[in-house]
C-alpha cells in the first residue's frame, strides 16, 4: 500500500481515515482479486487498530508549571476523581 | 362597521384607510422584513410589568429612545432569572405590531443579562470599540481541528468547569493529551494572568486547540472574561481559542472574539471533539461495508477465474493449467482464510472445474495433430533425442490409434 507505516503505528484518524478511502475503493469494484483481497485484509486490521484505540485510550493529563529558566515545562498531572 | 376601502377623498384618487386596514398594512410590512423577525435589542429594562396573566411587560430604553416589549408566559417561565428595571439586557425576538393599540413592539423570546448600571456601561464602551477594531468579525474565527490531539486547558485549577470538561473529554475522546494552564478566573489579578496562562500554554505545548472556561458566577465574577486584554489575547492566540463562560445566557466579551463560542464549559469540551460513541458505531459500520464489499467482489472474480480457466484448457498444455490451478488454489486459500462460506463455494467450484480438465487433457491435445512416441523396448515416452539412437524401434500413438516406426539417424 502506499502508506509506510505499519497498521499498528498508526494514530487513531489516521486509520480511521484510510479505512474510510479503502471501503469507498473496495466498493468501485474496479480492482483485480489480488488487490482487492490485499484491501480488504488491510481494512480488517485497520478497523481493528480503530477499536483496539478507542478501547483502550486513557486521557492523558499535563501541567504547565513555571520552571527556573523563567519559562514553563510540563508535568503530569492527577486530576482527583470526581 | 366603518369600511373605508375605496371611498375616494375629496382631494383626489387615493384611498382612505380604516385603523384596522392600516395597522394591518403596517404590520405585514413590518414582517415582510426579515432583518425584523429575528433581531438582539441591547438595552436598560423599564416599565417592567408582570401581570396575573404570567406575560411580561417592559420597553427598553437607551438615552434617546425606548422600544416596547412583550415576553410571552412560557418564555417568562424559561428565564433564569426574572429581569429589573434598570437591567442591562440584550433581548431575542422578532418585531410585529399589536394592531388593536396600533403599536410595535418587539416579541422577545430570550434575554441576556449583561449586568448593571456603570459594568454595563463599561461593557458597551469595550464592546463598540473591540468591534470596531474588527476583533469581533466573523471572518477572523478560525476552524477547529477535526482531530485534535492536544488541546490547551484554561482555567482555574481548582474550580468545577475543570472536572467537568476532564469528564466529558474523558467519555467523547480519550485518545487526547490535555495540558492545564492554571490560571486565576476571577478577582483583581485574574485578567493578566488569563492573558499569561493563554500565552504560556501557545509557547510551551502548542496545542491544536485551547479551552478558555470558567463555571458560572454574577457578572462581577465574570468580569475578567470582558476586559480587553483577555478580548485582545484570544484573538493573539496561535491556536484556536473555544470559550465556555459562564451560563448559556451570559453576555461575555472573550465570547465574540473566540474561533468558537460554547456556553457552558462542558459544552466547549463538546464542540471541540469527536465523539467516541459515534467513532465506534462507525468503525462498526465500515467493517460491514467492507466484508459486503469484499463479498460483491470475490463473486464477480469467481466469474472472470472460471473463464479464464476456460480459456486455458483450449490453449495451453498441463503444465501451464497445473500452474494457473496452483494459483488459484492460493488465492482461494488465502481468500477462504479471510472470508468463511462464500470463498469455500468458490473452492469448490475451481476444483470442479479443475477435475473437468484432468479428464479431457490428452485426448485434446491428440486431436490437434501432437503425438505420442514411446520406445518399443521399454515403453518410455520420448521426451528427449537423448532417449534414442539410430536403429530403435519406436511406436507411435495419434489421436486415431498407433503405428510403429523405427529411428534414422540421430
Amino acid at each position: 500500500m502506499a502508506k509506510k507505516k505499519t497498521v499498528e503505528q498508526m494514530r487513531f484518524e489516521e486509520a480511521f481515515e484510510e479505512l474510510a478511502a479503502l471501503v469507498g475503493q473496495l466498493e468501485s469494484g474496479e480492482l483485480p482479486l489480488e488487490q482487492s483481497l490485499a484491501l480488504f485484509e488491510r481494512g480488517q486490521a485497520l478497523a481493528a487498530r480503530c477499536s483496539q484505540l478507542l478501547e483502550q485510550a486513557e486521557l492523558k493529563l499535563r501541567q504547565l508549571v513555571p520552571d527556573q529558566s523563567g519559562g514553563y515545562s510540563e508535568t503530569d498531572f492527577e486530576a482527583e476523581a470526581e | 362597521m366603518l369600511r373605508a376601502v375605496s371611498q375616494l377623498s375629496i382631494f383626489g384618487l387615493q384611498t382612505t384607510w380604516s385603523p384596522s386596514e392600516l395597522n394591518r398594512h403596517v404590520r405585514q410590512l413590518i414582517e415582510s422584513d426579515y432583518r425584523l423577525g429575528d433581531l438582539w435589542v441591547a438595552g436598560e429594562v423599564s416599565n417592567l410589568s408582570h401581570p396575573a396573566s404570567g406575560h411580561l411587560y417592559f420597553s427598553l430604553r437607551d438615552a434617546e429612545a425606548a422600544v416596547r416589549c412583550v415576553m410571552w408566559r412560557p418564555e417568562v417561565a424559561r428565564l433564569p432569572r426574572m429581569p429589573k428595571d434598570g437591567d442591562a439586557v440584550e433581548t431575542h425576538g422578532r418585531l410585529s405590531v399589536y394592531e388593536a393599540g396600533g403599536q410595535y413592539q418587539l416579541y422577545a423570546d430570550l434575554i441576556r443579562f449583561a449586568g448593571e448600571g456603570e459594568l454595563y456601561r463599561e461593557f458597551l464602551r469595550l464592546k463598540v470599540k473591540l468591534e470596531a477594531e474588527g476583533l469581533f468579525d466573523p471572518a477572523r474565527k478560525r476552524p477547529l481541528p477535526t482531530w485534535p490531539r492536544r488541546i490547551g486547558l484554561v482555567t482555574s485549577p481548582t474550580g468545577a468547569a475543570l472536572q467537568d470538561v476532564l469528564n466529558v473529554l474523558r467519555r467523547r475522546y480519550p485518545l487526547l493529551e490535555v495540558v492545564l494552564s492554571p490560571t486565576s478566573v476571577q478577582g483583581e489579578d485574574a485578567p493578566l494572568a488569563i492573558v499569561e496562562a493563554l500565552r504560556a500554554v501557545n509557547a510551551t505545548s502548542h496545542p491544536d486547540v485551547i479551552l478558555l472556561v470558567r463555571g458560572g458566577g454574577s457578572m462581577e465574577d465574570l468580569w475578567a472574561f470582558n476586559t480587553e486584554e483577555v478580548v485582545r489575547a484570544v484573538v493573539d492566540s496561535a491556536a484556536p481559542v473555544v470559550t465556555g463562560i459562564g451560563h448559556e445566557t451570559d453576555l461575555i466579551l472573550a465570547d465574540f472574539a473566540a474561533d468558537r463560542r460554547a456556553p457552558t464549559p462542558s459544552a466547549a469540551a463538546e464542540v471541540t471533539t469527536p465523539d467516541k460513541a459515534e467513532l465506534v458505531a462507525e468503525v462498526i459500520e465500515v467493517r460491514h461495508r467492507l466484508a459486503r464489499a469484499w463479498e460483491e467482489r470475490s463473486r464477480t472474480i469467481r466469474y472472470l477465474i472460471a473463464e479464464q480457466l476456460a480459456g486455458l484448457t483450449l490453449a495451453s498444455p498441463r503444465a501451464r493449467v497445473a500452474n494457473a490451478r496452483q494459483r488459484v488454489d492460493g488465492l482461494a486459500h488465502r481468500a477462504t482464510a479471510a472470508i468463511g462460506h462464500v470463498l469455500a463455494l468458490q473452492q469448490a467450484a475451481l476444483s470442479g472445474l479443475i477435475q473437468t480438465l484432468g479428464a479431457v487433457g490428452p485426448e485434446t491435445v491428440l486431436a490437434r495433430g501432437y503425438a505420442v512416441v514411446r520406445r518399443i523396448l521399454d515403453g518410455a515416452v520420448v521426451r528427449s533425442v537423448a532417449q534414442v539412437s539410430a536403429g530403435d524401434p519406436l511406436s507411435v500413438r495419434v489421436r486415431d490409434g498407433s503405428f510403429g516406426a523405427r529411428v534414422d539417424e540421430r
